[in-house]
């Protein structure tokens, strides 16, 4: 509406002139430690407890699936497309819905059931994070509508924190329209600084890195 | 070792707490200074920076800049007081050019007193001794604008029968913040009474810090409040013997 | 300060979130914290200097990735931008997460009249729009309200019965917001950074309402002021564990959302529309002042209210606009002109802990010394200082004359009451009370003068 006026008093407030060049900015800060994968796993679990997330390294496949199935205990739970979910068996467990490709059905779905299950792009060991790009695979509501939330993520998946992240994945833009890092479980204090979950994302989250 | 050192008391410390200047000059004495007090001294102009009156200030300025021209140290001590001579004079001068140059030249030879002790007499232990319960406040400028934390904490660690407590809000402030302290008399007072309530906590029986004005907010708190603490600046502790 | 309970309150909340980011940025667990201080204020300096380019360049990415950039110079100008868009699209239901930029254009009350109902749905703001309020702090919101006071709120508004028990009550406003967030047309949020390379908008959220707000509804508007902007998203490496840290002691917040567009491709679900609305509103005013001009780095963490000693004894309904703290103090005055409010920028010790704090390094003291200057200037022209000006004026004379000094000294001594520097008085005689001297004896005593001054005493010694 107003985009010229506003720039002009930009270059104005600035001393500067349209298309006049820009000196690099700074150089990008970023730390990409050294670790094992090992040691990943054990600090992001240590994160994600900290957190009142609860975790669980799968020894295979089954492993994974048979904890799903634990923590679903027979309620209805809605999957993503993720590839992990289907060669680990999960999305054939019973009361599963999965396949999803419609955007009204899955949120009629995502806001009915009591567990979303998904993947995971990227896992972040220092901080406890699951990040997960809107895709075809990932639907954005699976992870946010049911109150409990299970992610699959496969190791090789965990990088050390951050600043790895965004050095291998430096343009997520072009590769989706919305990139989530999720770090735990929702969360608020609003009402006299007491804690409380679940206030509108999920408040219960397991982790299980296979 | 430099033989003299010019002493700018402050006009708080000249009108209202003249025992802290004389500690000053006994310290530096016993080390060996030949101290040396430029008789025209008045203020650094702060009091007219801090509310507004920049063209005030810079003609007091312009008067310190006269009166200390030639001096080869200046010891100070005050922590604000230091820190407009040292760093705000840039800001009082920016568009005077030559007083700028001199206001240049003389500020890496202001030195706050604690600072002094350490970085140029280079001692610690100046022999001091003072039997007392005492914790320490540190003062905003001093601690934030000129970096002083531990050169006082390691004078004082140093003096025969003291025991240094800290307090858990040390590094609060007292609420002076000079006009604010009459402007904004509640806040400020209430300020006080925060500090007050943190010295209580250390179970201490002085309070020393290494600005006047600091003591001067804090010490009317207490007295207020009928508490039988007392405080001392840094160089009447150092000048006890 | 006149109420005991809501000033322990701000005292008790700020101490917590100043030890919650002590914890978070000592030397053990973050090393490189003052490193990231110095590079976040050396981006944002780059950044805001050459606001322009980025301003485009941030634009054709939004456009590449099949979004729209609405520039708006002031605040009614978004309202129009947002009540044509849902009146286009037939919206009769908004859903709002956090952002005091929208708070600062008063943005629901422009759409109020308008037969459009917009709901804030972070809880603290979705207690005070219930209870028709400003929000008390940056980061907390309903601060100042207390369960009972929240238990008031929502039978009074919503017609539940009384509930009193804080988890409940969360779960009561979770229900309620939920069926807004599936039924809204429209989803307005702020955005905590932008992201010139990737026409991304970055939001970080502990409720997962901002979530909600920019993935349920077809219809997405970010609505951010102009110095949002950062150059890359590999930037966010050091302004999220910043903003985090600083705010509340948190390495990240529970969540961080990158959105760069409406849902694209192949993916499920996701608006179909999206836009971001970057604001003037004065900002082109700071910016071209280039001594004050860092003030607009601000990332809104809330470090520096926290950490206020004067902040947290007054609280933020004590400031007179929607930012409050040291860096409302130094805002306001430059958005809304420095006779807005006088007195703003004298409401500070000058303590400087502010500064110490600001993740972007904005040297707030320096910003209020200056703005200072500029208040006596007005004055000045307008006359309405002639008094303190003249006292001030006085003043300066004496202080350049030591003669008249000595003898100014030694006549304030003999007005005095007695007390050889050791006595503390609670009260002066009527003949010499001037305002000044009784602010500060309603507070604490007042030292008496010694019977000598210093330079007395330093020629006897001599």
């Amino acid at each position: 509406m107003s985009r010229e006026h506003v720039l002009h008093k930009v270059r104005t407030a600035l001393g500067r002139s349209a298309g006049q060049p820009v000196e690099e900015p700074p150089p990008v800060r970023l730390n990409v430690p050294e670790a094992g994968m090992e040691a990943r796993i054990s600090v992001f679990f240590e994160r994600i407890e900290a957190l009142a997330g609860k975790t669980h390294r799968a020894r295979s496949l089954e492993d994974a699936r048979a904890y799903a199935e634990s923590v679903i205990a027979g309620r209805r739970a809605l999957a993503s497309n993720a590839a992990v979910l289907r060669e680990s068996g999960i999305t054939s467990l019973a009361g599963i819905e999965s396949g999803v490709t419609d955007g009204a059905q899955l949120r009629g779905l995502a806001a009915s059931v009591a567990c979303g299950i998904t993947g995971a792009d990227y896992a972040l060991a220092d901080t406890g994070t699951l990040v997960m790009l809107a895709s075809p695979q990932e639907a954005r509501l699976i992870s946010l509508l049911p109150p409990v939330h299970i992610a699959v993520v496969e190791h090789q998946r965990l990088l050390t924190g951050l600043d790895e992240l965004l050095s291998i994945l430096p343009h997520p833009a072009e590769q989706t329209s919305s990139m989530v890092l999720i770090t735990g479980p929702s969360r608020t204090a609003d009402i006299e600084q007491i804690l409380v979950r679940g206030v509108h994302g999920p408040g219960e989250i397991h982790v299980v890195v296979v | 070792m430099p033989a003299r050192v010019s002493l700018f008391v402050t006009c708080i410390v000249d009108q209202l707490f003249p025992k802290v200047g004389i500690a000053v000059a006994d310290v530096l004495e016993r080390l060996g200074f030949l101290v040396d007090f430029p008789e025209n001294q008045t203020c650094c102009g702060q009091p007219a920076f801090n509310s507004g009156y920049r063209e005030e200030a810079r003609q007091v300025a312009r008067h310190f800049l006269d009166v200390f021209g030639d001096a080869d140290y200046i010891v100070v001590p005050s922590g604000s007081c230091t820190s407009m001579i040292a760093h705000h004079f840039e800001d009082i001068f920016e568009k005077e050019l030559d007083s700028l140059a001199r206001a240049r030249l003389l500020a890496p030879k202001v030195y706050e007193f604690s600072r002094f002790l350490i970085e140029i007499a280079g001692v610690d232990d100046v022999g001091a001794r003072l039997d007392e319960v005492v914790t320490y406040h540190d003062s905003c400028h001093a601690l934030r604008e000129l970096k002083i934390k531990d050169a006082p904490r390691r004078l004082l660690g140093n003096v025969r029968g003291l025991e240094l407590r800290e307090m858990d809000a040390a590094e609060e402030c007292c609420g002076f913040g000079g006009t604010f302290s009459v402007k904004f008399a509640e806040v400020s007072g209430g300020m006080a009474r925060t500090k007050i309530d943190s010295i209580l906590r250390t179970g201490a029986s002085t309070v020393v810090s290494l600005d006047s004005s600091c003591l001067m907010q804090i010490q009317g708190a207490l007295s207020r409040a009928g508490l039988p603490i007392r405080t001392l600046h840094l160089a009447e502790v150092l000048a006890s013997r | 300060m006149a109420d005991p309970k809501l000033q322990f309150a701000i005292f008790a909340a700020t101490g917590r979130l100043m030890e919650k980011r002590r914890k978070a940025v000592n030397a053990e667990v973050c090393p490189d914290y003052q490193e990231m201080r110095t590079q976040a204020n050396a981006v944002k300096r780059h950044t805001i200097e050459h606001l322009d380019h980025y301003l485009e360049l941030f634009e054709r990415n939004v456009e590449a990735h099949g979004g729209k950039v609405v520039f708006c110079k002031d605040a009614p100008e978004v309202a129009d931008f947002v009540l044509g868009l849902a009146k286009e699209r037939r919206a009769s239901l908004i859903v709002k997460s956090k952002s005091m930029t929208t708070e600062e254009i008063d943005l629901n009350e422009r759409l109020e009249h308008h037969q459009l109902e917009a709901v804030e749905t972070d809880l603290g703001e979705y207690l005070i729009q219930l209870a028709h309020e400003r929000p008390y702090h940056i980061v907390a919101p309903a601060l100042h309200k207390t369960k009972e006071q929240v238990a008031d709120l929502l039978t009074e508004r919503l017609g539940v019965p009384r509930e009193t028990v804080i988890e409940k009550q969360t779960m009561i406003a979770r229900a309620v917001l939920r069926e807004k967030f599936l039924a809204a047309d429209i989803g307005i949020s702020g955005a905590n950074f932008l992201v010139a390379d990737s026409g991304a908008v970055v939001l970080v959220e502990n409720e997962g309402n901002a979530r909600l707000t920019t993935s349920a509804p077809k219809i997405h508007i970010a609505i951010a002021g102009i110095v949002k902007m950062i150059p890359r998203a590999q930037d966010l490496g050091v302004f999220l564990k910043l903003l985090g840290r600083s705010a509340t002691g948190q390495p990240l917040t529970v969540y961080t959302s990158f959105l760069s567009g409406p849902r694209r491709g192949e993916e499920i679900d996701g608006p179909d529309e999206f836009y971001v609305v970057l604001l003037d509103n004065g900002r082109t005013k700071v910016l071209a002042d280039r001594e004050k001009r860092e003030s607009l780095y601000c990332i809104r963490c809330g470090a520096c209210l926290n950490h206020c000693p004067v902040y947290r004894k007054i609280g933020g309904h004590s400031f007179p606009w929607v930012y409050s703290g040291p860096i409302g103090a130094i805002l306001t005055p430059q958005f809304l002109g420095v006779n807005h409010e006088p007195g703003l920028p004298f409401a500070s010790s000058l303590c400087g802990a502010c500064a110490e704090v600001c993740p972007v390094k904005i040297d707030i003291p320096k910003i209020l010394l200056d703005l200072r200057s500029e208040v006596k200037k007005a004055e000045i022209r307008e006359g309405t200082n002639r008094l303190e000006r003249l006292a001030f004026m006085a003043w300066a004379w004496v202080m350049r004359h030591p003669r008249l000094y000595e003898m100014a000294g030694m006549a304030a001594a003999s007005l005095s009451p007695s007390g050889d520097g050791g006595g503390w008085v609670r009260s002066v005689p009527l003949g010499i009370k001037v305002p000044p001297v009784d602010a500060w004896l309603s507070q604490r005593d007042l030292p008496s003068a010694p019977a000598k001054s210093f330079r007395q005493l330093w020629r006897e010694r001599r």
